[in-house]
């Protein structure tokens, strides 16, 4: 049997479960209000008079997706364990892997559906000057990579547990480790205790770190790599996690 | 269809299905049976492929459920026990996304979803949203995910919990029909679901099978199958004393009964030897000039052999 059908169909059913209820709204208003309030009262956006954002609104979306990521994501599995549907969608003659994939990209959708919406800062750009479009395309990617990211992390966690409250707090302790370790202060402070070779295996890691270039116009292939790795180990943590679950 | 052997499953030091063998046919329904705990849920949880066993094999269709678990997946329906279901949807809608799980799209999967609840009377809630359903209707609604894609295989564990009287009876008599034509394996705790649907049972106590039979195999089990009840018109003390004197007499329970005269209940003195116990009676009756008013075997009951077999749980630790 074709296993895109069966992607599909996990991908329109988690994708109605996040639209039927008031969750994918939420998000979406909560996370244009933050990058936009961010953007205007911490970024200095008006003050700088500059057509770019990279320090302005990019910046501050490791912080914003590190909690919000995990508040769409954490209903994935644990909803399922809740709910005991883990034994009617296992049953299933479809590989767990169809589920883990239909139910990751609906997540991606209700995120993207997010940061498209801030389009309105982009007209205000715009507005302002000359903006480089490749930066800020660059900087959505980038900014999609880490919430994708961060949803891949609160897969595992959620096939983890039943409390989709457990797996939130969890989950935004992950991914603000993740993050943390790239900070520059952090970094600094663990060159000068002699450990560089730490330092740089820390920053190379973090969230942060891979972020910083394609929120100032720059995807680097080292990047893309890491973001697409922590997302392809994580599910396929999870599968191990779901399997192991069921012994 | 069904080929379990040696099946166990333990559950750290715990063992919840203990060597547990039988298969089941085409055309058969087999009743599972057992005291809360005794491991039926665990056993259609491997079955089903939802929980790898510890020990034995599980063919389904003649595919080894470890070796190729879609394959076997495919071939079977299953309604787990407390019915799951995705809150957030309609009961058409949760139906016809099982149906695509299974492989039908489009035309198909609307005519089967169509099918599913019109056999399951789900017509009256369709496009309800699932988690404003009764207890019953949640049920009727798992229950329909189970049969959508019409399955060789149908492994329904306690399948009429929850249903009031009517659909109780509705969802027995769809299963004995289903049962025509598929294997089925059901569980409940009502034993006249057992008589009413199964061609044979099983009772399950701690994980192992204590009794395998046909319900008439079953019942001849128990103490009290074989038994003799009369009713006579004679002094009770005198009565009494003369049958228990009669050597085809092995014992004699005196019982109410709104009939004027002595009821009681006989057991023959061997087990098997129930006619020349009713032969007995008659002949004394005879004798003595009494009327025999009443005078039938004693059919054993599921509930008593079901009783006698199982202990309860309350012994158990
Ligand atoms: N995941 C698990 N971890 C530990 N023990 C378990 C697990 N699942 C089941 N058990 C144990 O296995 C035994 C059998 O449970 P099971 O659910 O199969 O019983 P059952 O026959 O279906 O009972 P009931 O009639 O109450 O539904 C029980 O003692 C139960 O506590
Ligand atoms: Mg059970």
């Amino acid at each position: 049997m074709p296993a895109h059908k069966n992607i599909l169909s996990v991908f329109r059913r988690e994708l109605g479960g996040y639209f039927n209820s008031p969750l994918a709204y939420v998000f979406i208003i909560i996370f244009i209000l933050f990058a936009m309030g961010f953007a205007f009262l911490l970024g200095g956006f008006i003050e700088r008079q500059e057509a770019d954002l990279s320090a302005s609104f990019f910046q501050f979306h490791p912080w914003l997706f590190m909690i919000l990521g995990p508040a769409v994501g954490m209903r994935m599995w644990s909803e399922e364990n809740r709910l005991g549907t883990s034994e009617l969608l296992l049953t299933m003659p479809i590989s767990p892997w169809t589920a883990i994939v239909g139910k990751f990209l609906a997540a991606c959708v209700v995120l993207l559906a997010g940061l498209v919406l801030t389009f309105p800062i982009v007209i205000t750009v715009e507005y302002l000057g000359d903006p480089d479009y490749g930066t800020i395309w660059a900087g959505y990617i980038g900014s999609f990579l880490i919430g994708a990211a961060t949803l891949a992390v609160t897969s595992v966690i959620s096939a983890f547990t039943r409390s989709q409250v457990v797996c939130l707090i969890v989950s935004v302790f992950v991914c603000f480790l993740l993050t943390l370790i790239g900070i520059p202060p952090l970094i600094e402070f663990v060159r000068d205790l002699g450990l560089g070779g730490l330092a740089s295996f820390l920053q190379g890691s973090s969230f942060y770190e891979n972020y910083d270039d394609p929120r100032q116009g720059l995807i680097r292939m080292q990047n893309l790599v890491y973001f697409l790795s922590v997302i392809t180990f994580c599910l396929f943590a999870t599968s191990v996690v779901i399997r192991a679950r069921r012994a | 269809m069904i080929e379990v052997t040696n099946l166990t499953k333990t559950f750290g030091p715990k063992t919840a299905v203990d060597d547990l063998s039988f298969s089941v046919k085409k055309g058969e329904v087999l009743g599972f049976l057992g005291p809360n705990g005794a491991g039926k849920s665990t056993t259609m949880r491997m079955v089903t492929g939802y929980i790898p066993a510890t020990k034995g094999t599980i063919r389904i269709g003649g595919v080894d459920i470890e070796a190729d678990p879609n394959a076997a997946k495919f071939k079977i329906g299953y309604l787990p026990e407390n019915a799951p279901l995705y809150e957030d949807m309609t009961v058409a809608g949760f139906i016809g996304f099982c149906a695509e799980m299974r492989g039908l799209f489009g035309a198909d999967r609307d005519k089967a979803v169509d099918k599913a609840i019109e056999t399951t009377f789900l017509q009256p809630v369709r496009n309800q949203s699932v988690d404003t359903l009764s207890k019953g209707y949640r049920h009727r609604t798992c229950l329909a995910q189970s049969i959508v894609h019409d399955p060789e295989i149908l492994i329904l564990d306690e399948p009429t919990d929850g249903l009031d009287p009517n659909q109780k009876h509705e969802v027995r008599s769809l299963i004995k029909r289903m049962g025509e034509t598929k294997a089925i394996i059901f569980s409940t705790h009502i034993l006249e679901e057992v008589e009413a649907a199964c061609s044979r049972a099983i009772i399950i106590d701690r994980g192992r099978v204590v009794a395998d039979g046909t319900p008439n195999d079953l019942k001849a089990k128990s103490s009290k199958a074989g038994n003799v009840h009369i009713t006579i018109g004679a002094e009770a003390d005198v009565a009494r004393a003369a049958l228990a004197a009669n050597p085809a007499v092995g014992s004699v329970t005196p019982t109410e009964s709104s009939n004027p005269g002595f009821s009681a209940e006989l057991c023959p003195a061997k087990k098997t030897q129930t006619g020349e116990l009713a032969a007995a009676v008659a002949n004394l009756c005879g004798e003595k000039g009494w009327t025999l008013s009443e005078l039938h075997q004693v059919e054993g009951r599921l509930d008593d052999v079901f009783r006698e077999i199982t202990r309860p749980d309350t012994e158990a630790a």
